[in-house]
């Protein structure tokens, strides 16, 4: 479980001060599919960091499973992500000089898995996104879907509870944004939580909860979730 | 997937921003290797002439100016023999020989060679006991051996090594190494010079000298056949140890007021002037390795990590610690100041070879532990450069991963 205590995020930049996110409640439950749309600048980005464990808010707590993650020291934040966080970026992330296979392998790398778990792992996951003869390519020789898939791939690599997506639909064709959509109502059914973060209220409709971040203030917003793969 | 092979494939797909700081780091290396490498034997060279001649002092004609010991006599200008009496009589406390050279220019079957007049020891200890004199007197505390010219140690063969000898007879000749081998002479062979016959004696070891080239007559015979008179153009006084040298020095310079009295420690007077440059050179170079290689180094890390933000900021989000990172760019910059090191180790030691013979005028061979502090000097400077850059990169904010471009 995910939960924001009267969290807020100034930013202060050359003495002036930027409320990036009001004092917010949120809880999110084991297995929920969440999406949060808003305007840009809103701050769904720095909501985002926060929850990935990567931003410490000004004021409040967030906990993730009884765990007040902004009490922990930096090291400690850094496992608890590599355990349990999975992230997707909308420019992807892929370390451009490494294979797709290798790309797959880094979470696996730093979780401590020998060079052959890994490999394994990482052919399995690469498969599993259709990807099974680009295995030895590099992010630039792929198209943007696939690299989105190389990144969902990775994602999965350490099996975490929890994923963050920041725009992961926002840099991709029409086909392929369908894809990804698609692989996250899947990722939910086999009961990871997904927090996605959009422009696109279309993509926001697949979740099973929808929010609104609008200049920092986050609201729900009554929705029934459409299922694209139904 | 390791931690080095990240490392192997980031250098791989950016090699050339790197290459300028190995390349400085490499090239301060080479200076410093190369210098050190050449100062080392020059130094030992000069050591070992210490060692072998650091007892001994040399009288010459006012005139003359010399580099070579071993190449003492070979000038133009003359000093009377009566002052190799005058020394054996003073009965100078700590002389243990004496040995007056007079060279000629002689043509040996078509070779051009040097025909060297010395005088045997047994002349001269004759000419002391004749007149009452006792030639050699150590002096009080001298540790070393007594190292008298007698029959045993100082048979023809080892002139080279002792300098002296004891029994030189009329028409005796002993020859050099180089001059044997070029013309096949033997012990027991004739060979005619300047219009007489000469029995040879001895042929001699090599001594990488110019002693090789030499072939050594009784003085008084090449007095008479080049019609120099009773000259000589050296003496050479052989003393017990180092300690009487300097003391000799003064002495024979009262006592032969017209000529010049110079020690071994003089003539190695520029070699060990040349290795004093040499290691003020190194100095200059490590400075020059710090400055010129440490900034480039610096920068192209710190370049390196900008670059890199994005990915860094990612690794992050997928859980590497600030000790990862940081490690990722010192491991880096060791292997690069490794292989600036050994580049440098290698090079540095190649241009010696180079160096050695021609600037220095020393044989030099490659020295192993060279290659030792090359690469931890190298490392070190690498390391020490991409300190600041490595916590740069650790101190990203992870939220870099979120960021377009
Ligand atoms: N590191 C920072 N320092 C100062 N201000 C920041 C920083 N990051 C974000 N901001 C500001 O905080 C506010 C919220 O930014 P944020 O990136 O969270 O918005 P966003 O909703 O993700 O926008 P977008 O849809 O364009 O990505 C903006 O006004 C932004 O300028
Ligand atoms: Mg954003």
């Amino acid at each position: 479980m995910l939960r924001l205590e009267q969290v807020s995020k100034v930013y202060r930049k050359r003495g002036e001060e930027i409320a990036a996110l009001q004092t917010t409640n949120l809880e999110i439950a084991d297995g929920d599919f969440v999406a949060i749309i808003g305007p840009s600048g809103s701050g769904k980005t720095t909501l985002l960091s926060t929850l990935g464990g990567m931003l410490a808010p000004t004021t409040g707590k967030m906990w993730i499973d009884d765990q007040s993650v902004y009490d922990l020291p930096v090291a400690d934040r850094a496992r608890l992500r590599q355990e349990k966080i999975g992230f997707v970026f909308q420019t992807f992330n892929l370390v451009p000089y490494l294979t797709a296979r290798e790309n797959v392998s880094i979470p696996m790398y730093l979780a401590g898995m020998t060079p052959a778990a890994q490999r394994e792992r990482a052919t399995e996951l690469l498969e599993s996104v259709g990807l099974a003869e680009r295995m030895e390519h590099k992010p630039s020789e792929l198209s943007t879907g696939q690299q989105q898939r190389v990144a969902l791939a990775r994602t999965l690599a350490n099996n975490p509870d929890l994923i963050l997506a920041d725009e992961p639909t926002g840099n991709l064709d029409p086909a392929s944004r369908q894809m990804v959509l698609s692989y996250f109502e899947k990722f939910n059914q086999t009961g990871k939580t997904i927090v996605m973060v959009t422009h696109d209220i279309a993509a926001a409709r697949t979740a099973k909860r929808m929010l609104n971040l609008s200049e920092g203030v986050l609201e729900g917003i009554p929705h029934e979730p459409v299922l694209k793969s139904a | 997937m390791t931690f080095t092979s990240i490392i192997w494939k980031e250098l791989r797909e950016r090699p050339t921003a790197m290459i300028t700081s190995v390349l400085s780091i490499l090239l301060g290396v080479t200076a410093l290797v190369a210098i050190r490498n050449v100062s080392v034997f020059s130094e030992q060279e000069v050591a070992g002439k210490l060692d072998t001649l650091g007892a001994n002092v040399l009288v010459l004609p006012k005139g003359v100016t010399l580099q070579d010991y071993y190449a003492a006599d070979m000038h133009e200008e003359t000093i009377p023999e009566q002052h190799v009496a005058e020394l054996a009589l003073a009965g100078l406390t700590g002389v243990e020989g004496l040995s007056p050279k007079l060279c000629v220019p002689i043509k040996l079957q078509e070779k051009s060679a040097t025909l060297t007049g010395i005088l045997p020891q047994a002349d001269l200890q004759t000419m002391a006991a004749w007149q009452g004199g006792r030639l050699f007197k150590k002096h009080v505390g001298c540790k070393a051996k007594i190292n008298v010219a007698n029959a045993q140690d100082d048979a023809p063969e080892a002139l080279a090594r002792r300098r002296t000898i004891q029994e030189l007879h009329d028409h005796e000749a002993v020859i050099g190494a180089d001059i044997a081998g070029t013309l096949g002479l033997n012990t027991g062979d004739a060979v005619d010079m300047l219009g007489e016959t000469f029995t040879v004696i001895a042929t001699l070891e090599p001594t990488g000298t110019i002693d090789d080239t030499r072939v050594f007559a009784h003085l008084h015979t090449v007095q008479r056949l080049a019609g120099a008179g009773e000259v000589v153009n050296v003496i050479e006084v052989m003393g017990c140890c180092e300690d009487v040298a300097n003391g000799l020095v003064d002495q024979l310079g009262t006592m032969l007021p017209d000529t010049r009295i110079v020690t071994i420690a003089n003539v190695v007077e520029t070699q060990v002037s040349i290795n004093r440059m040499m290691t003020r050179l190194s100095y200059l170079f490590l400075a020059i390795l710090i400055a010129v290689g440490g900034a480039s180094m610096a920068s192209a890390m710190y370049a390196n990590v900008m670059e890199r933000r994005r990915e860094i900021g990612t690794l992050m989000a997928l859980g590497a610690t600030r000790r990862f990172v940081t490690r990722l760019f010192l491991v880096k910059a060791g292997l690069l100041g490794l292989a600036g090191g050994l580049g440098g180790y290698l090079l540095g030691s190649g241009l010696a070879l180079v160096l050695g013979p021609n600037f220095a005028g020393v044989a030099v061979q490659p020295i192993p532990s060279l290659a030792l502090i090359a690469a931890g000097t190298a490392v070190l400077v690498s390391f020490a450069a991409s300190y600041f850059p490595a916590r740069r990169a650790a101190g990203l904010d992870p939220c870099l991963c979120f960021q377009e471009v």
